[in-house]
């Protein structure tokens, strides 16, 4: 293990370097098998690799990395919902509206337009996954899938026939998210009742308990400490 | 990969031919046993609702959510120091190791990375956790074969090294002790010396477990060819951590893929066992149980000096980015894929517990099976309720 210690260190070194041989190389065999349906990709040399596909590529990218590139291990499967949250920004708000009020300014307004995150979207809901390739020492990667989700249909492939791991988080983001997977085996909920509406994790579902009773912190503004008011008692000092 | 073995193969093929006998053969009047959602096996409120013919299984199908907290929501009301505060709930056995990746997630966006000595600090009660959660597992395990022993003496020891976290973080289950760029306090005087004596302590808990247990007649027969899984189905289900390594897959995050943590500059062994089956698991954890308590011991020797908190702002924005960060936790893969947008609160954090895709191959696992194995497959999988329900 020492040995392989000294190694590490020394593909660390390598890794930081701004090109990302390895991933690049993920990212050419995506290119390679799926051609114009890879949409966007990402390396951030020695950290991550991010991969965006068409959604009527999604399965394909699956078996490309299962079959092609070796990523046997399932992580993880869910949906991102880029809406801006209708009910402001929660506790950002109190604490920019205060920053503003001492800086004299107006504070600026929630975002309204979806703001997509690494390799960008088009969509409200991109759905995301990512697989790993491990089992061999010194060889270990992994990469996060992404695809958008049409919103009108809101539905994409299931990768249940590929990855039979990602059943249960399919099951999850159908509820939490209202998105349909086509040829998934059987959506039904896994965490809520079976009568339950609506979609939790959607940005437009209020978090009643914060709607009801504002968090605590938030209530009376404290000024919080080095926000401002410690400069401007320095400066009347 | 290393190969599976003729005997796997074998108890790969038997399960499936019992799965094919129990659809042929003479049709009896089916029976529903519903196990759970209150039940010592399922560590919490799972419930197994299990086909039977006769003695086998023909089809189970777990229900979860019935302690679902709804943390992926919440994150994105709180403020990233409060998070760990949730965070610390998912695996309740081994709260700090569920702080650390998603510290490391926003530490990696904000581009801060901690001091030596934090990292150190950091590594030592990673381990800790991992201790005080199979100590549990290792005489639970003995529990659901009918030996009541074990259980005793794993609260017992495990109230040792509870006790040692409890003398730097002021908590016994719930640290809430790692901060954005370090940590919230150093270790007390003489706590090293203390640890050393815990470790001691927990490395003889692991010889009377093997002495008690794995030597006993009845737990080889229970355990020896139950619930194999072969490796590729437990790649294609997501199972990682001893689940994995036990079907022979030599993966570790620890090792591969180490992020923040001190790891690299160790000297450890990462255990594997060929078979899969639910001696595997068990084995697997008692070996991982010894390596942890030498990984400390050696954190202690080694740790670095100077300050145990990187420069961090007061007013803690994360910049815009996204960061999947995993570590190897004591249930295995647990990772946070946290999505910022340069706000006080996260955009979004998907949580990926381990124990959720753990227990998402017991329908796969339990079909053919004779009753009593449910429970044994169940205790070797080992997973913690609020680890799938979050």
């Amino acid at each position: 293990m020492t040995d392989d210690a000294t190694t590490d260190t020394a593909a660390e070194a390598d890794e930081a370097a701004p090109t990302d041989e390895l991933r690049e190389g993920i990212v050419e065999g995506f290119r390679e098998r799926l051609g114009d349906a890879v949409v966007d990709t990402e390396v951030q040399p020695g950290l991550d690799v991010w991969v965006r596909v068409r959604a009527d590529a999604w399965r394909e990218a699956a078996e490309v990395a299962r079959h092609h590139l070796d990523a046997r291990y399932f992580t993880f499967l869910s949906v991102l919902d880029w809406l801006p949250s209708p009910f402001g920004r929660s506790m950002d708000a109190a604490v920019d509206v205060e920053l503003a009020r001492r800086a004299g300014e107006e504070a600026a307004a929630p975002a309204t337009e979806l703001a997509h995150g690494v390799t960008g979207g088009s969509t409200r809901f991109q759905v995301f996954a990512r697989v790993a390739k491990v089992g061999h020492p010194n060889d270990f990667w992994g990469v996060t899938l992404k695809a958008d989700v049409p919103d009108d249909t809101l539905t994409v492939d299931s990768w249940v026939p590929v990855y039979a791991g990602a059943d249960w988080h399919e099951r999850e983001a159908w509820e939490m998210f209202g998105l349909t997977f086509v040829g998934h085996p059987g959506l039904r909920h896994i965490y809520l009742p079976s009568d339950f509406e609506g979609h939790p994790l959607r940005k437009d579902f209020p978090l009643l308990a914060r709607q009801v009773k504002p968090w605590p912190g938030i209530v009376d503004v404290e000024p919080m400490p080095g926000s401002g008011d410690e400069e401007e008692g320095e400066a009347d000092a | 990969m290393t190969a599976v073995t003729d005997r796997q193969k074998l108890q790969y093929i038997a399960a499936r031919a019992a799965d094919a006998r129990v659809n042929v053969e003479l049709e009896t009047e089916g029976m529903t046993l519903n196990i759970g959602p209150q039940h010592p096996a399922t560590h919490g409120t799972l419930r197994i609702v299990a086909q039977l013919d006769g003695e086998q299984v023909i089809a189970a199908e777990p229900v979860a959510g019935y302690m679902h907290r709804g943390y992926e929501k919440l994150t994105e009301v709180r403020t990233y120091a409060q998070v760990t505060t949730l965070v610390n709930r998912i695996d309740w056995l081994g709260s700090f190791a569920n702080e650390v990746p998603f510290i490391l997630a926003a530490e990696q966006l904000m581009g801060i990375e901690a001091p030596p000595r934090a990292t150190w600090i950091r590594t030592i009660f990673f381990e800790m956790s991992r201790i005080a959660n199979l100590i549990l597992f290792l005489g639970d395990m003995g529990v659901q074969l009918g030996a009541i022993t074990p259980v005793f003496f794993a609260f017992r020891d495990r109230e040792f090294v509870l006790n040692q976290i409890e003398r730097v973080t002021g908590g016994r289950f719930h640290p809430n002790f790692d901060r954005i760029g370090g940590l919230k306090d150093d270790l007390p005087k003489g706590w090293i010396e203390d640890n050393k004596r815990t470790m001691e302590k927990v490395r003889s808990f692991c010889d009377e477990i093997e002495d008690l247990l794995m030597g006993s007649e009845i737990f080889q027969e229970r355990t020896r060819g139950i619930g194999v899984i072969p490796p590729d189905v437990a790649l294609q289900y997501g199972l990682s951590g001893a689940n994995a390594r036990s079907s022979g897959i030599d993966w570790d995050l620890r090792r591969d893929n180490c992020i923040g943590l001190a790891y690299p500059e160790l000297d450890w062994k990462v255990w594997t066992h060929p078979d899969g089956d639910s001696f595997a698991r068990f084995w697997v954890r008692l070996q991982e149980v010894r390596e942890a308590t030498r990984i400390i011991d050696q954190l202690c020797d080694g740790i670095p000096s100077g300050p145990i908190m990187a420069k961090v702002p007061r007013i803690i924005k994360v910049p815009a980015g996204e960061a999947w960060i995993s570590t190897e936790n004591p249930l295995g893969e647990m990772g946070y894929y946290v999505v910022s947008q340069g706000d006080l609160t996260p955009f979004r954090v998907k949580i990926r517990s381990a124990s959720f895709n753990n227990v998402s191959i017991t329908p796969w696992i339990l079909r053919g099976v004779y009753v009593p194995d449910i429970i044994t497959i169940l205790a070797s999988l080992y997973f913690i309720l609020g680890d799938i329900d979050r």
